[in-house]
């Protein structure tokens, strides 16, 4: 088997993929099977937390395609998210039906109350599950092949387009904000009702949720993976490392680029769609720049250029987030991720994993396999 | 202005593989190349030689696509005008360069480095979903064996020394198979025999049939390669002919070699 194939030179591919499937069956179970008086008993909030955490593992994971393998510092990848999770929410307002509050039967609350007669052109479809799902992954994978394909070919680079994808996100952002772009202004896309006919606040669903959200995790290490293993990934490292090289040996860069670049928003636009119902609501505020940067924070404290670290880092950095923001500590909460930052750079410069493997790989040379493919000189960027 | 001496140069009627004419580049109106016009002809080695600045390493750049000229021809290969075309395409004209300051795949392994530079199909959809084919292991080893690099296939690029980067980007060069190789001070840093290895190795590749144009300051490593020089000054050509000729001119003394 290909997954087979992919897997027998990555042993953290193999326990990252162990644990996360394991997760998507063990944490419905003790939510549904276990009673709430047992003290296994995972309640409805935290699964819900742990469904969230997953969800942003993805997106750190999609960005670490781009960044760590191939020096794409995109400081706008919560765009994507955003955009797989507002396509995700027209489908659930599409389901919501006579159920508003205006009982309305095809507009959404939002646009009766604007005195709207009729639904906009770009909602067509939603209502549609497989349409929608499909616009999860075409509306960010389309953005970022028509961004990528001007940026990269006119030869953005380096903090030029980390700036120009954090104008992207800012730009929609703004858009989004505007009552009459028709989604929900301020208030966004919320109160939903059905996903695939069942009721998304049931324990069943949440339950079912959080599994998908699970192996949409282990599907996107695995493509991530077959990507960076293959000869194309060698490519994206050399780009990363040596890119006027690279394109002295007759590789289109910006092709390369424009390739991984998609797939990652795409990557990331699934995450935002199976974020969204399990949070129950998506709104501008998603774009804001700063959660694109928290991104960033996520991968480098896991561990760039890693999959499986970038994945670490981001529930590494939520939980933290959840447990600080909730107590005394919570006005801090910013600092502490700046500090955070900060101290990884100095001190964990290849992040959790990546220092973990450089550990490995001295105190056992003789296995070169791990060496050769994990403990990289990364340039600093 | 060019000395066109009777050498072993080809007869002036072969077609040239590699055509410049009249190629001016001017940097904030600083002219590093100054009207130079220079032939290469299929299967020919030329050593370029002349002072720091004289802008060798800015006719490789215009060559392979890194520097548009302001004004002049570039022609390659029954004229295909190069000034059109990127870097990448260039590349896959079979144009290959080794630049001044080695540049090699530091993070990948010396093997990896080879793999990637061997002549094949560069597009996305195909390198996605290329595996090594007999062919392509066969010729590894053989470049490996070349470049004197089998013992470190596996090792990391950067963690090699400088001269090792040197053959191993030479070794690239090779793996790519280009018509025309441009290879920029290949022995800077190189001991005494290691230049002659080097040397050596580059005369083969011309035999070979591939056109080679060195620029390098090491006049005996120049010598030794025994082919017609070009001596570059203020951006053209100041002499051209057999080394002992060249070596002789009062200018190129001047400017040059009597520093
Ligand atoms: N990108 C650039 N911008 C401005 N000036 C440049 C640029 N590239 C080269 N030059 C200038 O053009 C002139 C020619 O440089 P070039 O590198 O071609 O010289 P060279 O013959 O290769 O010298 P060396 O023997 O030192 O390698 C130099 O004066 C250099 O400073
Ligand atoms: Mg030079």
């Amino acid at each position: 088997m290909i997954t087979r194939a992919l897997l027998t030179d990555d042993r953290t591919g193999k326990w990252f993929l162990a644990i996360v499937l394991g997760l998507a069956v063990v944490v419905p179970l003790l939510h549904l099977a276990v009673p709430p008086s047992s003290p296994f008993h995972i309640s409805t909030a935290t699964l819900a937390l742990l469904g969230k955490y997953l969800c942003f593992a993805l997106l750190a994971l999609s960005l670490d395609l781009v960044w760590g393998y191939c020096g794409i510092l995109s400081l706008g990848h919560g765009a994507f998210f955003a955009l797989g999770g507002y396509a995700m929410g027209m489908y659930l307002m599409r389901q919501i039906g006579t159920r508003g509050v205006y009982a309305h039967p095809v507009l959404p609350d939002f646009m009766v109350f604007l005195n709207w007669k009729e639904l906009p052109w770009y909602w067509y479809g939603f209502e549609n599950a497989w349409f929608a799902f499909l616009m999860v992954m075409a509306v960010p994978g389309l953005l970022a092949f028509v961004f990528g394909w001007f940026a990269f070919r006119s030869r953005v680079t380096g903090v030029y387009l980390s700036i120009i994808t954090q104008a992207l996100t800012y730009a929609l952002m703004l858009a989004f904000f505007r009552n009459d772009m028709g989604f929900g202004g301020n208030n966004g896309l919320t109160d939903f009702k059905d996903i695939l006919g069942f009721p998304v606040q049931a324990n069943a669903t949440r339950a079912a949720l959080f599994a998908a959200s699970a192996v949409a995790l282990a599907l996107g290490y695995l493509v991530a993976r077959a990507i960076v293993a293959s000869r194309l990934g060698k490519v994206l490292v050399s780009i990363r490392d040596a890119e006027s090289r690279t394109r002295f040996l007759g590789y289109r860069v910006e092709h390369y680029k424009t390739f991984v670049f998609t797939v990652s928003a795409i990557m990331a636009g699934i995450a935002g769609a199976l974020y969204v119902p399990q949070v129950g609501i998506i709104n501008p505020s998603e774009f804001t720049p700063a959660n694109s940067i928290e991104v960033v924070i996520w991968v480098a404290v896991g561990g760039r250029g890693t999959l499986a670290g970038a994945a670490l880092g981001a529930v590494l950095v939520n939980f933290a987030k959840t447990t600080f923001t909730t107590g005394f500590l919570a006005p801090y909460w910013l600092f502490m991720l700046g500090a955070l930052f900060v101290l990884v750079t100095i001190w964990l410069p290849k992040g959790i994993l990546g220092t973990l493997y450089d550990f490995w790989a001295r105190r056992r040379p003789a296995e070169k396999s791990a060496a050769k493919s994990e403990t990289v000189p990364q340039p600093a960027e | 202005m060019t000395t066109l001496v009777p050498t072993d140069a080809p007869a002036p009627l072969t077609p040239s593989l590699l055509y410049l004419d009249g190629v001016t580049v001017s940097f904030d109106g600083f002219r590093a190349l100054n009207e130079l016009s220079l032939q290469i002809a299929p299967g020919e080695m030329r050593a370029i030689i002349g002072p720091n600045g004289a802008g060798k390493t800015t006719m490789m750049d215009v060559i392979t696509g890194k520097t548009r000229p302001d004004t002049g021809e570039v022609l390659f290969d029954r004229g295909v005008d190069l000034t059109r075309l990127d870097e990448a395409a260039i590349a896959n004209l079979g144009i290959g360069r080794k630049f001044q300051k080695p540049t090699v795949f530091e993070s990948h392994t010396v093997e990896d480095n080879i793999l990637l530079a061997l002549k094949g199909d560069r597009r996305a959809r195909h390198v996605l979903m290329a595996r090594t084919s007999a062919e392509e292991a066969r010729r590894l080893e053989e470049i490996l064996e070349i470049a004197g690099l089998s013992a470190q296939r596996e090792r990391l690029a950067g963690l090699l020394s400088h001269g090792q980067k040197q053959w191993l980007e030479i070794g690239m060069l090779l793996a790519q198979d280009p018509k025309l190789l441009l290879v920029d001070e290949p022995v800077a840093g190189m001991t005494d025999a290691e230049t002659e290895a080097t040397a050596a190795l580059l005369k083969r590749i011309s035999a070979a049939d591939h056109s080679v144009v060195v620029v390098e300051h090491d006049m005996a490593f120049v010598r030794a390669l025994g082919v017609k020089v070009t001596c570059l000054h203020e951006g053209s050509v100041l002499a051209e002919g057999a080394i002992d000729t060249v070596s002789e001119n009062p200018r190129v003394i001047e400017v040059y070699l009597g520093r």
